[in-house]
């Protein structure tokens, strides 16, 4: 049977050239690079490069660049990390309604402990108005964070428009570009941020490593202390071979980003095009234009997102669901609902995301298993059955 | 280890008594789209006896096999006997659901009482239907 992986979104594979660039230091290369003899050399002198490597692809000063664990932790870090080495200053954060959980429940942290949040809403296609950012800044706010794209509907938001918004305001912005550092072309100088954050496994390197930028001489609080790695920003032992593997997937997205996104951008419209042409009832999510190259995301009515889901992966075919059956919270997706969409709709949810493997054959193949498994669930859901019989009974 | 049993995934993939029945003696709706599952069960009822049970479900894998389930399991049963399958007894028949899926896909014990109910309410007082 075909395998087919559009699950992207979730995990991207490693690249073999990130694979065999860590290796050495999961081997000979072991020592700590806080170390002054000489096993320390090797691995300060790799994080150091990787540390380059990252700022080039983001258009930064290496030294701005502060590793972390993971993308979530980015988001921890900065949400936490930023309000909190300005709360003299005021008690107030703003973030979007579609924020990844990692911010958003930082900022919900952040109320626990005396801040005041306020959440921008979007609209239908899951954009932030930038007058919305503009209209929720107080005296007292001290940070305003929105996505730099949403990878459940692939929206790319107006990031640089609301950056002068903050700026004429004097409130630092941050943004989660995990969904687009390495899958499209990022400049924290074009975007005018204050600090951005990244991980490696969404863009075809290893987990368990992500990064944080921050402008020079924005004061950030660290959430790890100990000793003075990462100059004293983030404690702890820091994680070589993963760090490696950044740096080297991140070379090789600047190298190869055009590339990669004039193969992604023709089967994500194919899939965009022809999965409503071939299906009634299928609704795209997310902004048609402003969307990122591999993203392909719909609401199929009548039907449940975990089932197609399931059914999907009986074919060989490995996809996602923002609907409440696939979450383990059991909650529809905060995304789709805060653009509007009813909990039903959102109930049939269902994402593709595309990489680097995937091909015009892997389209064609999801053409032809989707179709008749949608119809199977429908024959199976008593909302279609209303459906038709108020359709086709002229009731 | 998958989230699924291999019993509730061979249910999943090879539901039964999938469909409506004309002319149902009862029928039962439980649930509803916000939490996210929705089950309607239609009977048909003979001499006591449930003679034919089939059922329409908008929900999650889980909540499909619970409905094949339920629907083998309560075919062929007194109304008494049919009345006595518990969420519980369905789970076990499935070796056992997610835990966090429990409560919302496990509907279908209650779709079908509320079909029995339906068919009880209607019945004319004194004699079976015929």
């Amino acid at each position: 049977m075909r395998r087919v992986y559009l699950d992207n979104v979730a995990t991207t594979p490693l690249l073999p050239e990130v694979r065999e660039a860590m290796k050495p230091y999961l081997g000979e290369f072991f020592g700590n690079p806080s170390c002054i003899h000489d096993w320390g050399d090797a691995p300060r002198e790799a994080m150091e490069l990787a540390r380059s490597q990252v700022a080039k692809l983001i258009g930064a000063n290496p030294e701005e660049v502060i590793f972390t664990g993971s993308g979530t932790e980015s988001n921890n870090f900065a949400i936490k990390g930023l309000a909190l080495a300005q709360q003299n200053k005021g008690k107030h954060v703003v973030v979007s309604a579609i924020e990844h959980f990692s911010v958003l429940h930082s900022a919900k942290t952040l109320e626990k402990w005396g801040f005041e949040l306020t959440l921008v809403p979007v609209d239908k296609y899951g954009v932030v108005n930038p007058e919305a950012v503009r209209k929720s800044l107080r005296k007292d706010t001290v940070l305003v964070s929105i996505m730099h794209a949403n990878s459940e509907v692939g929206t790319i938001e107006p990031i640089a428009e609301i950056a002068s918004i903050t700026r004429q305001n004097n409130v630092l912005f941050h943004t989660d570009a995990v969904a687009t550092v390495g899958t499209i072309p990022v400049d924290v100088k074009k975007l005018g941020v204050d600090a951005l954050s990244l991980a490696g496994n969404q863009f075809y390197g290893p987990k368990g490593v992500g990064a944080l930028w921050v402008r020079k001489g924005v004061r950030i609080m660290p959430l790890l202390d100990g000793g003075v790695q990462e100059g004293g920003r983030r404690a702890g032992t820091e994680n070589i071979p993963a760090i490696v593997g950044l740096g080297k997937t991140a070379e090789l997205a600047k190298a190869d980003m055009a590339t990669r996104i004039e193969h992604l951008t023709p089967l994500r419209d194919r899939l965009l095009a022809e999965l409503p042409a071939k299906i009634d009832h299928v609704v795209v999510t997310g902004h048609l234009q402003n969307r990122l190259p591999g993203n392909a995301s719909f609401c199929v009515s009548f039907i449940e997102g975990e089932a197609m889901l399931m059914l999907l992966n009986s074919q060989g075919v490995a996809v996602t669901s923002g609907s409440a059956c696939t979450s383990r919270a059991l909650k529809a997706s905060h995304v789709l609902i805060a653009m509007g969409l009813s909990h039903e709709l959102a109930q049939g949810s269902i994402l593709f995301s595309l990489g680097l493997n995937n091909n015009p054959e892997d389209v064609d193949y999801v053409l032809e298993v989707l179709p008749p498994i949608v119809d199977r669930l429908r024959q199976m859901s008593p909302l279609y059955a209303k459906f038709t019989r108020t359709s086709k009974g002229g009731n | 280890m998958p989230i699924y049993s291999e019993k509730v995934m061979e249910h999943f993939m090879n539901p039964r008594n999938v469909g409506e029945i004309e002319n149902p003696d009862g029928v039962g709706e439980v649930g509803n789209p916000v939490c996210g599952d929705m089950m309607t069960f239609y009977i048909k009822v003979k001499d006591n006896r449930l003679e034919d049970v089939k059922f329409k479900t908008f929900g999650c894998g889980a909540a499909i096999a619970v409905s094949s389930m339920v629907s083998e399991m309560a075919k062929g049963k007194t109304l008494e006997e049919a009345q006595k399958i518990t969420p519980q007894l369905v789970a076990d028949e499935l070796e056992g659901l997610p835990k966090n899926k429990f409560h919302c896909s496990n509907l279908g014990a209650q779709a079908l009482n509320k079909a029995i109910k339906d068919y009880l309410k209607k019945k004319p007082k004194g004699g079976g239907k015929k």
